[in-house]
């Protein structure tokens, strides 16, 4: 059981409910790998997708964690709600829940935002990434994945390469593993790792073959080239130069270890196609997990007791 | 208005009074105050004679103490343009609830107070609607834009005390130096709000793990501290006048210290949250603790009750940010800056007095004759003869902060729900007693 009605974050979490989510998956990953993709569990019950920052992704793989579990869905666009006119946030969510909703799958540039709306609502809220703060279900997914490949997560060295600084999926993946027993490292330029992260009980590189060395597993994070002009690193050409996972570089690295990213990547940026696309990536199996992982959260949510 | 205060304990640092008195106040003017020997004879007199003049109200203020009005140099009273958050009447009548006697109001309204014609409407508008004395802060720059210089000396013939750019820094450094320098010809202080909005940019809290946790940009220590020492070498400068405002960092009260030493011509104030509270009341994006500066850590608290203790902070003052509560109730980063905080001020200040940090005389001098000086305001004082602005509290009387309480319209507040100790029970301003 769960303790809380939202998914709000993985810092909330016990590596028990952590555990309990991931085991819940494995049984959610057999029924969406069958010909009939479907299962009543929620049936009669209402999902709504409430996005305020453009995705295809993690939104997609909500729809379809809900539709597979029955649930009816909405997806409620931004750009054509009330919203533009001014709405403030919590009018929305009421407004949502009054329509009958009994989950609501947040995603919002601000930090906090479903924090803020969970204490308001009876509706299940999931965080679909909020600000800088987390993304818990993309750290759940990798965590799962990583469980898949490798049989266990607990004493693992996983290296983040990024900007950590600005990622939630690398503050989550951080609560998440290090709440797993992995040993985790970030990788990256001072400018977009937070010196106090140390803190949080994982080591930092600003050397990418010291951090990557020996590596069980590497997930690299997106580049937002717009960092750029807020002076974070002077070009991508030199960004990759010193961060970009190439050929030569993975060479250092576990001889059975995997290569992860959360996705969109940019390609040639912080990760070459050879390694992309080559044996060791497990990108796309982290898009299918997706789906098992959400369905998991969702059931488990359903279950607990208000 | 005639009211004798009897057997309270009066507490006047401008008069060195600190001991039992009795305080005669005639048409709203103190005619008298007795203490000491003269309170004795005072005493044999009346078993004699019975009591005295009829038509005077008389106060027994046995176990309480009575202390000069306070005086709030730092208040955001949001009128003109602001209403829906507060107004000089909502607002003074939180000053009075406070304790507070006479407040200074930021300039941050709409339009800007850089003007004549705008202080002149809210010294008009205090005169009809104010429960105690307000005192505008006119803006250093017109806009509060930093770029020209407002008509400062136009703005104090009209009553403006002090200018500062509150809310906002005056970034060009240049254009600072000519503040400090164009307002000695006026002999009045430029107040600095001290941030750097190139290293503050985007910032809602302080910087360090607890931010990094919460997924919200930080604010350095070094934005504020950056800015003060600026103010500081260009008051050395110039030979201006200089005060900082809402002093949060360990690392400014340093250099207001060693600025101090160096006989340079800096005053200083802090607020009752950065000596109360640190930023864990952020944790779970609480947006009463949302404030500029932020509220910061452990050291930097202890350094300001260092700062206090020893003189390098001048005054307490509050830094009333009143806002509405569907503002407040936005995302955090999306939340206003603020906390309403002329209710709980007292309350809080007088712990410092508890905790051993301040002596309560200390504690009343940096709270009336501290601003007054710098401000150069005859108040602050129960001196025979000057208008009866005073507050009588009870040190003992213990009680829960409640923001849906409070007189302010701004509910903003990190402090809802805490026990404080010691609260006004009577103000007297503006020839008339209120009673709480």
């Amino acid at each position: 059981m769960l303790n809380s009605k939202d998914l709000l974050g993985i810092k909330e979490l016990t590596e028990q409910e952590i555990l309990l989510i991931l085991d819940t998956a494995a049984g959610f990953k057999d029924i969406i790998g069958r010909d009939i993709k479907k299962v009543p569990t929620l049936r009669g019950k209402t999902t709504v997708n409430l996005f305020f920052e453009p995705s295809t992704r993690t939104r997609t793989s909500f729809e379809l964690a809900a539709k597979r579990l029955s649930t009816d869905v909405v997806n409620f666009s931004v750009p054509t709600s009330s919203v533009v006119k001014g709405e403030s946030l919590l009018d929305t969510v009421l407004t949502v829940q009054a329509l009958g909703a009994d989950f609501i799958i947040i995603r919002h540039s601000s930090s906090g935002a479903p924090h803020l709306i969970s204490r308001k609502l009876r509706a299940s809220i999931i965080n679909a990434g909020d600000g800088t703060n987390e993304h818990p279900t993309q750290a759940l997914l990798d965590a799962f994945t990583i469980k898949e490949k490798k049989g266990k997560i607990g004493g693992l060295d996983i290296a983040i390469v990024g900007d950590i600084a600005h990622s939630r999926v690398a503050k989550s993946n951080i609560y998440c593993l290090t709440k797993l027993g992995a040993n985790v490292r970030l990788i990256g330029p001072p400018t977009l790792i937070p010196k106090e992260i140390e803190d949080l009980g994982v080591g930092v590189f600003h050397n990418m073959e010291d951090g990557i060395r020996d590596a069980d597993v590497l997930m690299m994070l997106r580049i937002q080239t717009e960092r750029q002009d807020k002076g974070f690193f002077p070009s991508t050409e030199e960004y990759s130069k010193n961060w970009c996972l190439t050929s030569d570089r993975i060479t250092l690295v576990k001889d059975n270890a995997i290569v992860m990213h959360p996705g969109p990547m940019n390609r040639g940026i912080e990760i070459v196609s050879e390694i992309a696309d080559g044996p060791r990536s497990v990108i796309l199996e982290q898009v299918t997990n997706g789906i098992a992982v959400r369905m998991a959260v969702m059931y488990l949510l359903a279950g607990v007791k208000r | 208005m005639n009211v004798l205060i009897k057997n309270g304990h009066v507490l006047d640092p401008s008069q060195g009074i600190d001991g039992p008195g009795d305080i005669l106040i005639e048409a709203g003017i103190i005619k008298e105050i007795k203490t000491g020997d003269a309170l004795a004879r005072d005493e044999g007199a009346k078993r004699e004679s019975g009591s005295g003049a009829s038509g005077i109200r008389t106060i027994d203020a046995g176990g309480l103490l009575i202390v000069p009005g306070l005086i709030d140099m730092h208040v955001h009273l949001r009128e003109p343009g602001f209403e829906y958050k507060e107004t000089i009447r909502t607002g003074t009548l939180a000053a009075v609830k406070g304790g507070f006697t006479t407040v200074c109001c930021m300039p941050n309204t709409s339009p800007v107070n850089d003007h004549a014609s705008v202080t002149e409407f809210i010294i008009r508008k205090a005169k009809q609607e104010g429960h105690c004395t307000v005192h505008p802060i006119g803006a250093i720059t017109k806009g509060q834009r930093g770029e020209e210089l407002a008509e400062i000396g136009t703005m104090k013939s009209e009553g403006c005390i002090a200018f500062s750019d509150d809310g906002q820094p005056v970034m060009n450094s240049t254009v600072m130096r000519r503040a400090l320098e164009y307002s000695k010809a006026f002999n009045v202080p430029v107040i600095s709000h001290s941030e750097d909005l190139t290293l503050s940019e985007g910032g809602v809290m302080n910087e360090g793990l607890i931010a990094v946790t919460l997924g919200l940009r930080g604010i350095p220590a070094e934005a504020e501290q950056v800015m003060i020492f600026r103010d500081i070498l260009l008051a050395e400068l110039t030979g201006g006048r200089l005060h900082i405002a809402h002093v949060s960092t360990a690392g400014s009260v340093n250099l207001v210290r060693e600025a101090k030493k160096r006989g340079i011509n800096v005053t200083a104030e802090t607020c009752p949250h950065y000596f109360s509270v640190t930023e864990d009341a952020v944790r779970g994006y609480s947006t009463n603790a949302k404030v500029n500066p932020p509220l910061r850590t452990s050291r930097d608290v202890e350094a300001i009750k260092e700062g206090l203790t020893d003189g390098t902070i001048d005054v307490i003052a509050t830094d009333h940010a009143p806002h509405h509560a569907d503002e407040k109730s936005r995302p955090f980063d999306m939340a206003p800056f603020g906390i309403s905080g002329l209710e709980t001020a007292l309350g809080l200040s007088l712990g410092l007095v508890e905790e051993g940090i301040l002596t309560r005389n200390q504690l009343v001098e940096r709270l009336t004759v501290n601003p007054a000086r710098i401000l150069g305001l005859g108040k602050g004082t129960l001196t025979a003869g000057s208008e009866a602005e005073l507050v009588v509290i009870d040190e003992k009387r213990e009680y829960e902060v409640k923001a849906e309480e409070f007189l302010s319209k701004g509910r903003n507040t990190p402090f809802d729900g805490r026990v404080l100790k010691g609260m006004p029970v009577f103000t007297i301003c503006k020839g008339k007693i209120y009673e709480w």
